[in-house]
């Protein structure tokens, strides 16, 4: 490897740069794996040295990554990384700040942090690990767990409608947002890239499967590539091993997979993931295997909006001109004063 | 002394405010005690509508706000009924006779009217129409209504008793001029109130004397009036400055702590950076993130919100970071009085975390020390890399007093270091401690080749690498225990006040420190013997602490609480002290604190 950069904060860096000396602790076979990997090998293409990266997370199997990572990082309490992750990127714009999250600390205990991180539009990129089960604490259920998920706390299956983490950061006002697969390493790396060059916050949900507690959750669209609709900018929406399947969207504003007739491309959606208002990002993240048999992978959304930690930097150097740096001695003497002589 | 009352809508809150600098800018010793509705919009003339401002000022030093007012303006039925009680016999009340109409009086609960039916003999009564004569004084104001005329009644009471006291005026006509600039009118009309009520003092012959109180004894320099909540917003600004530091609060609001959050807001020309969270436990997390990067954290609250930012704490003992979590207690449990003082949140930031989970606790014991208890604070919790909480209350926050301007040369350095670059070959330990404070290294992102995880799973010594190793997990609970116990040696001993040689101590803590003090005035005035002493570290005590209540015979602990401080000093030192504890939401009276006090020397 390289050190210390070139003055720029460019650096030719490797995947095993960012690779710490810890024992990597998942099950064998776990989607997360794959990821820690493809973030590894991923970490290079942002160009900056490892010092200026902190992976921030919260608690479940997902959470370990930050251990793993040759970057500065912090294991926190379940659920709180946003709200941790936010006091730091707002405090130090300089820095490059990710937080890696499971379905269960994003949006069950951390739901609220989740939401508001995403509307605030912090410079954040949140990489959420949805296996669709609480890993850690061996397998109840999650808020991502279909209706009548049969497991550990829910013998006689699940009386809670699932959550779809696209359309709640969508519902959020995030400014991105995007989706990929653990073990779809080009898909996964590209999604990385974009979120990484967004600025404001970037929501990425992560397929992720768990084989220990909710093997083939996802196996209709990690198995089956057909099943993946890979959103393009620009594009009509089209999948399916031969091309042979799109996407149209109705009057009412919904979307739906539909067979490609004589008419080929004509009449099919197409993406435009930088459209101010969300309801086309909205349409697609209703698309699900359930509903459609497909699941839609690639940026959803992504716009530019004012961030939080700019706009807070701004209104101190606004002070700043306004009132010159602040003063304390001037501070304490300020309002009515009087003198008492001795 | 004097108490403001009124309705919420009367501005009495400004008009004790202002008499109170007119007070302090004249030179008297002074202390505050504004009481006001939890409810912001209770219904006019109603009795949980009633807003109150109390203040005793004198020409010697003064340590309460007062016991009993002498002199109580009540401007409607329902100020009268909620305040009279407190008035001392013999005392003055001057009532606004035109809000004492029977839809009034019917609201307050008043079957007949006190001005008429001999219920005020005990007292001096000056029946005065402040909002007629108001009226009448602004008829020649332009642009302005009957009903905004009717509004400037608290400038005319105003004037009237700042004539009454003789009080310098120069400051009140200033204060209008700027408050009320963009509306010339208001600012004529309230202006003309106030002049009104001073001259109507001065030419009502129900007014024979005013009062001369000559200015008090106090140490030479330059003073200024300051709140509980002020100090502490001035004391974490200078915290910053004295660290070199930048500053980062996050807070969510919440009664009575919300100031600090907004004054805050209003120095970003110190660099402050103020983040309005989602609730107190995304406050306290981006206090903590922000710390983790190299900011002075601070995290501000009243008991509702400490209690959800427990687990960041808990965080923040393993992680060892410096974090200020700032408790301003009001009274509980639960939502409880909001606007109320109470003393009993002290066993909760003692205890109220998971597993043995030490974290230091400092405790202001008047408005003005909320300063100093910041920045002392602010120096443990860097200086160890340690969550400290720092304690006010109620009645500190909203309370004020004059305070000798410090001299901010003579401030201490709190400055800390961060790790730098390990030297060659050397591999960074996140967790290698300062042999003399045990501090481990605060190395932030950003530096080269110090990049290191930490979290919240337990670490081995030293590497900081994750460990299940029992004797680890045993080392390092006794590590963090000893570090905060060895604070006790880099703060004052326990200071005692014992002129007499007693055989009696008062051991008190936070804002009881005012009514201890003056108690034990009166009880050394009637002749006995008595000592005190003042706990402005609870965690860890002074190191001469358990010295000095086992050489008393008898230690009395009054407390605004069921007797917290008391259970710690039992169980920490075996005396077999004795509470005196009264939780009203109020303030003690020193009156009923030399009576106890007198009591067990007596006994
Ligand atoms: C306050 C708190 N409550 C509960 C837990 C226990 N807990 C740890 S991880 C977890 C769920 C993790 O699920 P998820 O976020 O989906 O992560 P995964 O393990 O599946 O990656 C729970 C309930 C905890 N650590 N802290
Ligand atoms: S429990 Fe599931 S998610 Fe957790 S490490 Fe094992 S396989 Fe992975
Ligand atoms: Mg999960």
């Amino acid at each position: 490897m390289s050190e210390g950069g070139n003055g720029n904060g460019l650096v030719q860096l490797t995947a095993k740069d960012f690779k710490s000396d810890q024992e990597v602790r998942w099950c064998p076979g776990c989607g997360d794996y794959a990821i820690l990997n493809v973030l590894q090998g991923f970490m290079p293409e942002l160009g900056l040295t490892r010092e200026r990266i902190v992976f921030v997370s919260g608690i479940g199997c997902a959470a370990r990554l930050p251990y793993y990572m040759q970057t500065y990082g912090m294991h926190s309490i379940h659920g709180r990384a946003p709200a941790i992750a936010t006091g730091l990127a707002v405090s130090r714009p300089d820095l490059s700040v990710w937080v890696v999250t499971g379905d269960g600390d994003a949006l069950s205990i951390g739901g609220n942090h989740l939401i508001h991180s995403l509307r605030r539009n912090v410079n954040l990129k949140i990489l959420l690990f949805n296996n669709k089960i609480y890993g850690l604490t061996k397998g109840q259920y999650s808020p991502t767990s279909e209706l009548g998920k049969v497991t550990k706390s829910t013998p006689m299956g699940s009386l809670d409608y699932p959550f779809n983490p696209l359309s709640i950061a969508i519902g959020a006002e995030a400014s991105f947002v995007a989706r990929a697969i653990d073990t779809d390493k080009k898909g996964l790396t590209e999604v990385l890239g974009a979120a990484a060059r967004h600025r404001g916050s970037a929501f990425v949900e992560i397929l992720q499967n768990c084989n220990i507690y909710n093997d083939g959750a996802f196996d209709f669209v990690r198995e089956e590539k057909g099943n993946r609709i890979y959103l393009e900018s620009g594009a009509p929406i089209r999948f399916g091993a031969e091309g042979e399947k799109g996407v149209v969207q109705d009057v009412d504003g919904s979307a739906r997979v539909v067979d490609l007739g004589e008419g080929g491309e004509d009449g099919l959606l197409v993406h435009d993931a930088g459209q101010r208002e969300p309801s086309l990002a909205f349409a697609l993240s209703r698309i699900t295997f359930e509903t459609d048999g497909a699941v839609p992978l690639g940026v959803f959304r992504s716009v530019e909006r004012p961030v939080y930690d700019d706009l807070m930097s701004e209104q101190l150097e606004t002070a700043r001109e306004r009132s010159g740096e602040g003063d304390l001695e001037t501070l304490l003497h300020s309002g009515d004063t009087w003198t008492v002589e001795s | 002394m004097i108490r403001f009352a009124g309705d919420s809508g009367d501005g009495m809150q400004l008009t004790g405010d202002r008499f109170t600098s007119e007070t302090a800018v004249f030179g008297n010793d002074l202390a505050t005690l504004p009481d006001f509705p939890a409810e912001i919009r209770a219904p006019a003339g109603s009795l949980p509508g009633v807003s109150g401002f109390q203040v005793h000022f004198a020409d010697h030093d003064i340590l309460t706000p007062g016991d009993q007012p002498n002199v109580l303006v009540a401007m409607n039925p329902a100020a009268l009924k909620v305040n009279l009680g407190d008035l001392a016999k013999g005392g003055t009340v001057i009532v606004n006779t035109d809000a004492f109409s029977d839809r009034n009086l019917q609201k307050a609960g008043y079957a007949t009217s006190p001005l008429d039916d001999g219920s005020l003999s005990d007292f001096h009564v000056h029946a005065v129409s402040l909002s007629s004569m108001t009226i009448e004084a602004l008829k020649e104001v332009d642009g302005i209504t009957s009903r905004e005329a009717e509004r400037s009644k608290n400038f005319f009471a105003l004037g009237l008793m700042s004539w009454l006291y003789n009080r310098p005026i120069e400051g009140t006509l200033g204060f209008i001029e700027t408050k009320f600039g963009k509306r010339p009118e208001i600012a004529e009309a309230n202006t003309r109130a106030f002049k009104a009520g001073w001259n109507y003092g001065e030419t009502s012959e129900d007014f024979a004397v005013s009062y001369e109180i000559a200015p008090a004894k106090l140490e030479p320099g330059r003073y200024r009036q300051i709140s509980g909540n002020s100090a502490l917003t001035y004391g974490l600004i200078a915290a910053s400055k004295l660290s070199g530091l930048p500053l980062f609060l996050g807070a969510y609001p919440i009664t009575p702590a919300s100031d600090v959050l907004e004054q805050l807001a209003n120095m970003k020309h110190f660099g402050v950076r103020t983040f309005q969270a989602e609730d107190e436990i995304a406050a306290s997390g981006a206090a903590l993130g922000a710390a983790f990067g190299g900011s002075l954290g601070v995290t501000t609250s009243a008991g509702p919100g400490i209690v959800l930012k427990s687990e960041t704490v808990g965080l923040a003992v393993t992680l060892e970071l410096p974090l200020i979590v700032v408790d301003v207690q009001r009274a509980g449990p639960s939502t409880g009085m909001p606007t109320k003082p109470e003393q009993a949140d002290l066993l909760m930031v003692m205890f109220g975390r998971n597993s043995e989970s030490p974290v230091p606790v400092v405790a202001a014991s008047t408005p003005a020390g909320c300063f100093d208890a910041a920045i002392e604070a602010a120096r443990i919790a860097i200086k160890y890399r340690t969550p400290v909480f720092l304690l006010s209350d109620a009645y500190l926050a909203n309370g004020s007093e004059p305070w000798l301007i410090p001299d901010v040369s003579a401030l201490p350095d709190i400055s800390t270091e961060f790790a730098t670059s390990p030297k060659d070959g050397d591999v960074f330990l996140p967790y290698k401690r300062d042999a003399e404070t045990l501090a481990r290294p605060w190395a932030i992102p950003g530096t080269p080749g110090l990049e290191h995880r930490i979290g919240g799973l337990e670490k081995e010594d030293k590497t900081g690498n994750i460990s299940y190793d029992p004797e680890n997990h045993d080392l390092m609970v006794r590590l963090r225990a000893a570090k905060v116990a060895g604070i006790a040696a880099d703060i004052p001993e326990l200071e005692v006040d014992d002129p007499d040689g007693a055989n009696t101590l008062v051991l008190g803590w936070g804002s009881t420190y005012g009514a201890i003090g003056a108690a034990a005035r009166r009880v050394r005035a009637s002749g006995r013997k008595v000592a005190t002493a003042h706990l402005h570290y609870l965690n860890p005590f002074p190191r001469n602490t358990g010295e000095v209540v086992r050489s008393y015979e008898k230690v009395l602990m009054p407390e605004i609480n069921l007797g917290q401080l008391k259970m710690l000093i039992r169980a920490e030192f075996l005396v077999d002290a004795v509470g005196y504890n009264k939780v009203r939401g109020r303030p003690f009276r020193a009156a009923e604190l030399a009576d106890a006090i007198t009591a067990l020397v007596d006994s």
